[in-house]
């Protein structure tokens, strides 16, 4: 008996080739967009390594002749912003005393508004929802002067703490209707169980659906850090020079007018701000796409 | 088990969402270890019903006893329900221990006193080697066992199933339902159970209670469901293939359609009255063929139109008088289209139903 005859039967796909043309044309149109969105940053990069005499002779494109790594150094720790000479680290640790708070409190009350919305309905619920989602809506620059007289009343202008609030009110539409919608995909059955068994509005949240729920969480923690690390507006006018958030304090740097413009500096202050976000990206990049496609998924 | 297994009691149950009346004056008694189906098509108000009793809805008018406790605005947790869910409804991210577990430690009961309930139940349903395992690493039948334990360690009297056997495949389904009688037997709780399977209804129940938009239509024994219906709906419900039904004249003991006078003077009468509009009703087992045919009280030849092997019996459809009529025969029945056929009416099992009221005479 010969099993030779069967290789000689064709099985599978038929094998592609390499560089066949549509595969050349799919990536070179892929490797010629990412050039183009990738250059700005490497611009940046090569730039914020140069000393400024380098920086003066053009040739933006070209690696550093000789690498520094000063005007990170500078931008950290003594960049002046207007009379403060002690860089972007202060807006730094500003950034992450309104991040942490903010994050926490948003998070944890837009889950359970989210949860009480889909699970414990009440007379009304639906048109509370409708209004919550509603807000998300609504310029934030309507809401500015408000806001203002609002904080200025309770005696929160001007500190960390009333911004970490602004944060939390503004982050609560969209966050309590992405928990909505997801404890609402969650089997009804699911929570009738958790109630034959005995566990109250806290017993389910805490024991069923939270510990099911995570790429969720995650989902929300990257919104919320990528929104309140960039931002800029509420920084700017709800806090004052010495709690100034990262994003200000950056701007402060690039946009003196005193003295020459120190790209190289510019540029390091611009990519330590950007770091957080990034990070996030990098790290939970995965869940992140996991968590967007369960929520929208039904089922 | 308790020696006390009290009787579930509903006591003109209303429930409307908005101006949709799902459930009216709902009246219901379920007897001490009795297995009770609650049957209907989707719709008709049976998992709403049950869900009243396990209080996962608030009712707008009734009361609601369990044992003799009323139990009408009290927490499912409180009512002495252990419930088992179509979906399973197992919580993932604990293992199966965990979930067993879950509710006696929401009921702070000591850590042995769980510990044994658990490895008891466990045992019953022969789950005790996935004790460690997540719901996901199980299969269906598996899953639904331990939804079914997860009601068990509760050691309570009144067990309710929602469909619990919707979601397995064919094969599976009836053997969980033997189980789950076996499992009746054994631990003689009173149990109320939810579907829309005939079959699951007829072999498991003591009782039967078929709904229709929210009302019972008629409760009572699977043979009592089966061979005296009360109305037209329970009649046309019940069985597979439905009864042949014929429209016709009823005068004294005769019923009269078309060319034939059908002599119901065998029929049990529940209410005689004189000169009505009537429904026969006749199951398809119930016309006779073959030499047997010769010896009933009526006999007429069809021709038959269909026929449909099924293995253990024959369905063959022929037409009656304009009618498309159903005849069960023996699956060895040599029987083919075109062929005429001599059958008789077995009139003593027949029903006959009042055409305007829709009722049994």
């Amino acid at each position: 008996m010969h099993n030779s005859n069967h290789s000689e039967v064709p099985r599978g796909p038929k094998p592609k080739k390499a560089f066949s043309r549509s595969n050349i044309i799919i990536y070179g149109t892929l490797i010629v967009i990412s050039i183009y969105y990738l250059l700005p940053l490497w611009v940046m990069i090569m730039t914020s390594l140069k000393g400024m005499p380098e920086i003066r002779m053009g040739n933006i494109f070209s690696p550093p002749l000789e690498i520094t790594f000063e005007p990170w150094v500078k931008a950290w720790s003594y960049a002046c912003t207007g009379i403060n000479c002690d860089g972007l680290s202060r807006g730094f640790w500003n950034s992450v005393k309104i991040l942490i708070p903010s994050l926490i409190l948003s998070i944890s009350v837009a889950s359970v508004n989210g949860y009480a919305l889909a699970n414990w309905k009440f007379k009304g619920s639906e048109v509370f929802f409708t209004i919550l989602i509603f807000g998300a809506f609504i310029p934030y620059q309507i809401m500015i002067y408000p806001i203002v007289i609002l904080l200025r009343e309770i005696g929160l202008m001007g500190s960390t703490a009333g911004l970490v609030l602004v944060h939390t009110i503004f982050g609560m539409p969209i966050l309590t209707l992405l928990f909505r919608n997801h404890f609402a995909a969650i089997p009804d059955e699911l929570f009738k169980a958790a109630r034959v068994d005995g566990a109250g509005f806290w017993g389910i949240y805490f024991k069923v659906l939270l510990p099911m729920s995570i790429p969720i969480f995650v989902v929300a923690m990257i919104l919320q850090v990528t929104g309140i690390w960039n931002d800029f507006l509420f920084g700017v006018i709800y806090t004052k020079p010495a709690t100034y958030p990262m994003t200000v304090q950056l701007n402060n740097i690039v946009n003196s007018v005193q003295g020459v413009k120190e790209y190289n500096v510019n540029m390091a202050a611009t990519l330590l701000t950007g770091l957080v976000p990034l990070a996030i990206y990098f790290v939970s990049g995965k869940l992140f796409v996991r968590g967007i496609a369960a929520g929208a998924v039904k089922g | 088990m308790s020696l006390k297994t009290p009787s579930v009691k509903v006591c003109d149950l209303d429930l409307h969402f908005g101006d949709i009346k799902v459930l009216q004056k709902l009246n219901l008694e379920i007897n001490q270890g009795e297995f009770l189906v609650l049957l209907g098509s989707s719709g008709c108000g049976k998992s709403t019903l049950l869900n009243c009793i396990a209080g996962l809805l608030d009712i707008s008018a009734g009361q609601i006893f369990i044992g003799d406790k009323n139990v009408t605005w009290s927490e499912p947790s409180e009512r002495g329900i252990g419930m088992v869910f179509q979906s399973y409804a197992l919580y993932p991210q604990m293992t199966v221990e965990g979930n067993l577990s879950f509710g006696l430690k929401n009921a702070k009961m000591p850590k042995d006193e769980i510990q044994s309930r658990v490895q008891r139940a466990a045992k019953i349903l022969q789950i005790e080697a996935l004790l460690k395992r997540k719901p996901g690493a199980l299969s269906g039948g598996q899953r639904q066992r331990v939804a079914i334990g997860r009601a068990l360690v509760r050691d309570v009297d009144v067990f309710l199933f929602d469909e619990p056997l919707s979601n397995l495949d064919a094969k599976l389904r009836v053997d969980l339902r033997v189980e789950l009688k076996l499992l009746h037997q054994r631990l003689k709780n009173t149990m109320i159970y939810v579907t829309h399977d005939q079959i699951e209804a007829m072999t498991l129940a003591d009782r039967i209670a078929i709904m229709k938009d929210g009302k019972i239509m008629q409760l009572g024994t699977p043979d009592e469901i089966y061979n005296r219906p009360q109305n037209l709906y329970v009649a046309d419900f019940i069985g597979s293939p439905s009864m042949n039904f014929f429209k016709g004249q009823l005068k004294d003991t005769k019923f009269t359609f078309g060319r034939l006078v059908l002599p119901m003077g065998s029929y049990n009468f529940k209410n005689k009255s004189k000169h009505s509009e009537a429904v026969i009703g006749i199951r398809p087992e119930h016309i006779i063929t073959g030499e047997l045919a010769k010896k009933a009280t009526v006999t007429t030849n069809v021709k038959v139109k269909l026929v449909e092997p099924m293995g253990s019996d024959t369905l063959v459809y022929a037409d009656l008088l304009d009618h498309q009529i159903r005849i069960r025969m023996e699956g060895n029945a040599v029987v083919k289209s075109g062929d005429i056929l001599e059958i008789g009416i077995d009139l003593a099992r027949a029903s006959l139903f009042d055409s305007k009221t829709e009722q049994r005479i």
